[in-house]
């Protein structure tokens, strides 16, 4: 080979590989925080959870990811306030369930849950619960869609029948869904449920919320934040169930003004299996 | 072609029967599941696929298996095995209207399955698997017909259909590792994120397909004309037997990561499909008997492929290796690779799986379709075959 040619080669790869790199390294110069910092520092500092949360917005770039000024809908689940009052997970689950018109099954195989209980260990199985104090013992855990700000189940859609909205919701399109449910393997946090029967056989149809509707047999759904409220400027169902003491809060993750963040500013908050890189939307006080 | 295969003798006819009413029942079957819904199955919440998609993810490796033949004859001009690379086009053939039959059945809302043309999803992995299976069929299905077709009018393939063959070689290899991609691609689910589970797939397809065209050449040795010629057998033989020692050494792999990182996550399935998993007193290990046949299956199969005289001088014997083989390789990834993967689930918590009579009737009804078609494809081959011989 001439050396002329050679050079070109060289020449020609060095800025290719500095055309594909570039903006992404410029990218992080600026924002001054990669995601992987951004998420270490969360867990270990509180204080700097606000920040990070900015500083992650404008470091996802992908498609789907929500813009740093539009809404990014959150939740934080204060635990303590779930021990004081041990109805009050029942009040909020009931909520949820009554106002989507969830059946309830026996057959546990049937079973089709939006938000539920499970023990501490079950909801955070990353975290050591070796020898557990006995508030965590005791006390059970809500878990419900994560609403991750990258969710997999959106990634493994073949229809997108189950989409992120613009302001950080999950949701889910019934009459599109085929029901092949790979959404539901794809979910690190089985928060999907799928309509095995007619779901009417396990509801209470003089009970029924007529603002909603039930489902089909053979679709797959899940909580979906209230879309259907949060649209009409109300809030979620859970977090209006337990109003007064404040043990769900919904706000604007992206609103540095918001409650939610003033939240997350004062209190060391956790996520569900943050190591998986969905960026849930849902924090928990312990 | 196709009037060949209303000619047979009252075996096959008997056989054919024989397919067909398990078909029938499986059909009532399904009328009931579509009727009242998945829940007829025993799928659950927390194992939300079950036997249907794991025989597809099985067969799809049964179709892949057929580039064996393709390959060495295309390829490397390997010219033994002229005479049944149809056979395992025609397999592949077969195989890929099962995989797509199981989808088919899985679905919870059938009629809409078009929606996953109607709505383009690249980022998913369910969409380019739809793509490449319904290629590779196509493929098969031209390459298979056309070349049978000039075999028939003994005069040479159009030159045309060459570049078809060549493409299929790659969809061979895309439409199991596609498949792979269905379940490696999924954060939290450990069982199944492994960068080796493509390669272990295609191992395993490798052996499997493989194994079903050397006791089909057998079978068709016995009862017909046709016959595939031991050099060609023997080689196939060879491949058989690299693809199965690969996948367990592949398998030996995911034991050594899980055990020697010692990581609860990456442990936990292959704890309960080898050994079972004690819960708060209650052992949940109803697939622990799959996996050991799975295993013991495989060694004596692996060990009547190796020695000269089961191998070569005994055809008996052969097509046992072959059988156990192809059964033991099912155990694997048509039994404990999908359902070990949703235990225990996301919240660590473990149910356990048992299909329905109802479930398991379909199923066997997708597998009795695959062999009817199976069957008269190649009652089709085999005659063309003896009518030029004859």
């Amino acid at each position: 080979m001439d050396k002329k040619r050679r050079d070109f080669l060289k020449i020609a790869g060095i800025s290719t590989l500095a055309g594909l790199g570039g903006p992404a390294v410029v990218d992080r110069l600026v924002t001054g925080t990669s995601p992987v910092g951004a998420r270490a520092a969360k867990e270990i500092d509180p204080a700097a959870l606000a920040e990070t949360h900015e500083a992650e917005a404008k470091g996802h770039g992908e498609a789907g990811e929500v813009a740093k000024t539009g809404r990014r809908w959150g939740l934080v689940i204060d635990l303590r306030k779930f021990r004081e009052d041990p109805e009050l997970a029942e009040k909020a689950i009931h909520a949820c369930h009554s106002t989507h018109n969830v059946p309830h099954f026996t057959n546990k195989r049937h079973e089709i849950k939006w938000i539920w209980l499970a023990e501490y260990e079950n909801a955070f199985p990353e975290h050591s619960s070796y020898y557990k104090d006995k508030l965590t013992l005791d006390n059970e855990v809500l878990v419900l869609c994560n609403h991750c700000d990258t969710p997999p189940c959106v990634r493994a859609c073949p229809t997108k029948a189950t989409f992120k909205n613009k302001d950080g919701i999950v949701a889910m399109d019934y009459h599109r869904c085929i029901g092949c449910r790979f959404c539901m393997a794809a979910c690190p946090y089985g928060s999907r449920s799928f309509n095995w029967r007619d779901p009417r056989a396990g509801l209470d149809m003089n009970k029924l919320n007529r603002k909603f509707p039930t489902r089909m047999r053979g679709v797959v759904e899940k909580c979906n934040m209230c879309a259907e409220r949060v649209g009409l400027g109300k809030q979620p169902a859970c977090v209006e169930a337990c109003a007064e003491s404040k043990a769900i809060v919904f706000g604007d993750l992206n609103d540095p003004n918001s409650e939610i963040r003033q939240m997350l500013k004062t209190n060391f908050t956790i996520q569900r299996k943050p190591s998986l890189g969905t960026h849930p939307s849902v924090f928990y006080i312990v | 072609m196709l009037e060949k295969a209303l000619k047979g003798n009252k075996y096959y006819w008997m056989w054919l029967a024989f397919l067909g009413t398990f078909m029938a029942i499986g059909a009532i079957c399904y009328v009931r599941q579509y009727n009242y819904g998945l829940g007829l199955t025993g799928m659950s919440r927390d194992v939300s696929w079950g036997l249907y998609i794991s025989q597809f993810t099985f067969l799809v490796g049964v179709a892949a298996g057929g580039v064996m033949l393709v390959l060495p004859y295309y390829i490397h001009n390997y010219k033994e095995f002229g005479r049944i690379t149809i056979l395992g086009e025609f397999l592949a053939i077969a195989s890929l209207i099962m995989c797509l039959m199981f989808i088919i059945v899985d679905l919870g809302q059938p009629i809409r399955a078009l929606n996953v043309l109607l709505h383009p999803t690249p980022h998913s992995m369910l969409f380019w698997d739809m793509i490449v299976l319904n290629g590779y069929l196509f493929l098969n299905l031209l390459c298979g017909w056309v070349i049978l077709t000039s075999e028939h009018k003994e005069v040479a393939p159009p030159k045309w259909i060459y570049p078809f063959v060549y493409i299929s070689i790659p969809f061979a290899i895309s439409i199991h590792t596609v498949t792979a991609m269905l379940y490696c691609g999924l954060p939290g689910r450990h069982f199944w994120l492994s960068a080796i589970i493509a390669p272990r797939f295609l191992a395993s397809a490798f052996a499997a397909g493989p194994s079903l065209i050397v006791v089909a050449a057998l079978i068709l040795k016995r009862v017909t004309k046709f016959d595939a010629g031991k050099k060609a057998i023997d080689k196939l033989v060879t491949i058989i037997l690299y693809a199965a020692l690969t996948n367990a050494f592949f398998v030996g792999l995911e034991f050594f990561v899980a055990y020697y990182s010692n990581i609860p996550g990456h442990k936990a399935a292959l704890d309960y499909l080898f050994f079972g998993i004690t819960e708060h007193g209650v052992t949940y290990d109803n697939l622990v008997p799959f996996m050991y046949g799975f295993v013991i299956l495989g060694v004596i199969a692996i060990a009547l492929l190796s020695i000269p005289y089961t191998r070569r001088q005994n055809d008996f014997y052969l097509g046992l290796g072959c059988v156990l083989l192809f059964i033991s390789l099912w155990l694997d990834k048509g039994i404990g690779f999908v359902l070990g993967g949703f235990v225990p689930n996301p919240l660590e918590q473990i149910t356990e799986y048992y299909p329905t009579a109802n479930e398991i009737f379909i199923t066997i009804a997708v597998w009795c379709t695959g062999f009817f078609i199976l069957s008269v494809l190649y009652k089709i081959a085999v005659k063309v075959e003896e009518d030029i011989h004859a």
